[in-house]
């Protein structure tokens, strides 16, 4: 037993309540989805926490048309200080309900609540917030002088950030104008699902956001329906393709966040202490479930050791568990689907001769879980150094010099995110110029802004999220 | 052993670690220079993240208990009188008159004229006698006054010195001198044990925490300790973590234990929690124990005492329920 033993300190779930069935919003009502209902479950309990309605294609087209509707009367016709009025009151809302939407995703999501309350949820607050302040200014964007909206945008995201994805992509719709179709990812309905009680509260006009629940097929609905005008995806990058796929030779435009394999670099002058919080940062933080993770660590020969070394002895006081509890560090994964892909891959890595090294952590008997796991010994042809695995896994991979790091971390399909550790500024800013990576982080990893524009190279996708660069995505006459 | 022995010894020592056959100013600035670098944004970061656990119930109790066993009651001013430091000696004896199986604090320290008195409340107690020496606060003496000072308290009794470093010579990049001085000061203590100050908020950078930190640590100081208390900032959690990770760095190089002591505005319970969340997750458990870990403080211990009071009797009691010889400077 540790002599420091931390008693248990859950959040409580009795902050928000949860019902029993979540119909779909569409212009501005909850009505029943016509497809096959499903359930939403809490993967760290296995516990049903709802029924949710599937939207069938009729129901989407019934969502576009609210949308189609509500952007030629209301939205487009309103001024962009209007807008923002709205945005600012969805913010203030957030913030105002963030314990509840904290609480939620936990259940609904796995991660753990310390997450959700210092990262989620503060951050899809600012994200409305800033996009507030962008829509009355639009004229000095740098787009021309009016530049004017798309129309119905259809979006569709994913179960790792789910009420921050919705942020992402609703925020900045809205301030430029636009109307939305949003699909939450089947796993994580219930934040959107609360987000439309907002859109409510806030007296947003209906149709304005439009939230359909469902699988594929209905985000297939969305993709396929011609009355869309553009598609705001993120997720994998075989479902991107798909996308790309249906939408070619459309009108409609895309932006496609996809997959990555982010390499985190350390060379022998970093600060050693503080690089390994960034490397645990870059892959544990939401249980390795982020696109920009730092799943690829690659190391400088001559202080490789001393950095596993440091990274096992840190790994060893994570504490996994319950993720209510807000000293949880790292939390459930988020589906047994997600699960079974993990250790496949991590079976994987083993076979082709990686070493594996876990903490050896307990796991709780109910939910989906995974302990912080370590490869080390891998290279460039493992499979754990070119697939994204998704989860807490990290592949350690090692370098000798700056040119042979830079060729190794652009090695891959993907390009989303890199990591440069070293005391030399000259030396990140060589780097940063050579990688082929949509955000590059230096001496720190995992930092997310709504004033930075996000978004990757190659297989990771196209389109840029948030700051000016963002607004792009859903003006006209550009991407 | 003689003064001269032990720094000798300490001389010896240090070069087997640097790996030098003559101990000279570049070689310990090669040395320290060379410890891997502090990134303050990632540094504060993870303070701040370890200040966010949250210690409940029976941890909580666990932790006043252990927070109020690790305090170094002081008092460190001009006005000091006997009276006075027979009140804090008398304090430390039993802390909550109104409850016996309150824990006593580990030591009470004074000015090296006061340890005599505070011996003859403490006596063997277990409760240890520290006297700040060295011409503490500043330390700007002549050598041969300083080692006087140091020995001086020793001889009235005190079981721990408190000294500090030679902060000019430290930022004009003088590490022999401070190392010397250091290890001279330990050999005047004899048995008691040498608490070297840093005084941190001088020093200002991490990086120079870090290097006055494994400077103490080779120089054959006990305990690094953050501030006097008369300077801001005084003991702040990010400090304090580059101290216990050298430490715990220290451990794996030598093998050998050193004790961390921040000192000076850890006012409240909250905060010397966070202090012992970061000593459990950086250093490690072995360091949870007042051979290891202290707290220089004055008024950290009646915040203590009234929230252990709280997790017994449910209810919070006001200042004046907590029974102390010197209250105006308590609250």
């Amino acid at each position: 037993m540790p002599t420091f033993e931390y008693a248990p300190a859950p959040e409580s779930r009795a902050v928000v309540d949860v019902d029993s069935t979540y119909g779909l919003f569409i212009n501005g009502d909850w009505v029943d989805g016509r497809g096959t209902a499903f359930k939403t479950v809490n993967p760290a309990t296995e516990e049903v926490l709802a029924d949710i309605h599937e939207a069938s294609p009729d129901d989407v087209d019934l969502a576009v048309k609210a949308a189609r509707t509500a952007y030629t009367r209301v939205w487009s016709r309103m001024s962009g200080a209007d807008r923002g009025k709205y945005l600012f009151r969805i913010a203030r809302i957030l913030q105002e309900r963030a314990r509840e939407f904290a609480v939620l995703e936990t259940l609904d999501n796995g991660k753990p609540i310390k997450e959700t309350r210092d990262v989620d949820i503060p951050l899809a607050a600012a994200h409305f917030f800033y996009h507030a302040g962008w829509a009355d200014k639009l004229s000095y964007a740098g787009y021309g002088p009016d530049p004017r909206p798309h129309g119905v945008v259809g979006q569709i995201i994913p179960w790792n950030f789910p009420l921050l994805m919705l942020a992402w992509k609703v925020a900045p719709a809205l301030a430029t104008g636009n109307t939305v179709v949003l699909k939450p990812a089947e796993t994580t309905p219930l934040t959107a699902l609360l987000f439309a009680q907002v859109c409510q509260q806030a007296e947003l006009p209906p149709g304005v956001v439009n939230i359909v629940t469902g699988a594929g097929d209905t985000g297939q609905a969305i993709v396929d329906h011609p009355g869309i005008d553009k598609i705001a995806f993120t997720g994998s990058t075989g479902v991107g393709k798909m996308i790309a796929r249906s939408i070619a030779g459309t009108r409609k435009k895309a932006t496609l966040e996809l997959g990555g394999k982010g390499a985190n670099i350390v060379f022998d002058d970093a600060p050693i202490d503080q690089t390994v919080e960034g490397i645990v940062r870059g892959i544990f933080f939401n249980q390795g479930h982020v696109c920009c993770a730092g799943s690829r660590l690659l190391v400088q020969e001559t202080v490789a050791d001393e950095v596993v070394r440091r990274l096992q002895r840190r790994l060893s006081t994570l504490r996994v568990g319950d993720p209510l509890d807000k000293n949880t560090d790292v939390g459930a994964i988020n589906s047994r689907a997600q699960l079974d892909r993990i250790t496949s891959l991590v079976d994987a890595g083993e076979a082709e001769g990686a070493e594996r090294w876990d903490n050896g952590c307990a796991l709780p008997q109910k939910g989906f879980w995974f302990r912080p796991t370590l490869f080390s010994g891998v290279t460039q042809t493992h499979r754990i150094a070119q697939e994204e695995i998704f989860g807490p896994v990290l592949s350690v991979l090692t370098f000798r010099t700056p040119q042979e790091a830079v060729a190794k971390a652009n090695n891959t399909p993907y390009g989303l995110s890199a990591g440069i550790w070293t005391d030399k500024g000259s030396r990140i800013l060589w780097m940063a110029d050579q990688l082929k990576a949509g955000v590059v982080w230096a001496n720190t990893f995992n930092q997310f802004d709504p004033t930075s524009p996000f978004g990757g190279y190659k297989e990771s996708g196209y389109g840029r999220e948030g700051g000016r660069h963002g607004l792009e995505a859903y003006l006209k006459g550009s991407i | 052993m003689s003064t001269t022995d032990t720094a000798v010894d300490a001389t010896a020592r240090a070069r087997d670690l640097l790996g030098v056959s003559r101990l000279t100013n570049q070689a310990l600035t090669s040395w320290l220079h060379g410890l891997r670098g502090v990134d303050q944004v990632g540094c504060e970061a993870r303070a701040a993240g370890l200040g966010t656990r949250s210690i409940k119930n029976d941890s909580k109790r666990w932790a006043i208990d252990l927070a109020i066993s690790m305090i170094d009651l002081t008092t460190l001013e001009g006005a000091d009188t006997h009276g006075r430091v027979r009140g804090l000696a008398a304090k430390a004896l039993s802390p909550d008159p109104s409850d016996l199986t309150t824990p006593r604090p580990a030591a009470v320290c004074v000015y090296g004229d006061m340890v005599a008195t505070a011996k003859e409340v403490l006596g063997d107690s277990g409760v240890k006698v520290a006297a700040v020496a060295t011409a503490f606060p500043s330390g700007r003496a002549s050598m041969p006054v300083k080692l006087l000072d140091t020995k001086d308290a020793v001889t009235a009794g005190a079981d721990e010195i408190d000294m500090v470093i030679d902060r000019g010579a430290f930022l004009s990049g003088d590490y022999l001198t401070v190392f010397h001085q250091i290890a001279q000061t330990k050999a005047a203590c004899g048995d008691a044990r040498l608490k070297v100050i840093m005084e941190t908020g001088e020093l200002v950078t991490y990086d120079n925490v870090r290097r006055a930190s494994w400077l103490s640590m080779l120089a054959g100081g006990d305990f690094i300790k953050t501030s006097t208390g008369k300077i801001q900032p005084a003991a702040t959690l990010p400090v304090t973590l580059i101290m216990l990770e050298a430490v715990r760095d220290w451990r794996e190089l030598t093998g050998e234990m050193v004790g961390v002591k921040p000192a000076g505005g850890i006012k409240t319970s909250k905060d010397a929690i966070k202090f012992l969340v970061a000593v459990n997750e950086v250093a490690g458990e072995d360091w949870l124990d007042n051979q290891w870990f202290r707290f220089g403080a004055s008024s950290l211990l009646n915040d203590l005492l009234l929230q252990r009071q709280k997790m017994k009797d449910g209810v919070y009691s006001s200042a004046t329920y907590i029974a102390d010889d010197s209250p105006s400077t308590a609250y």
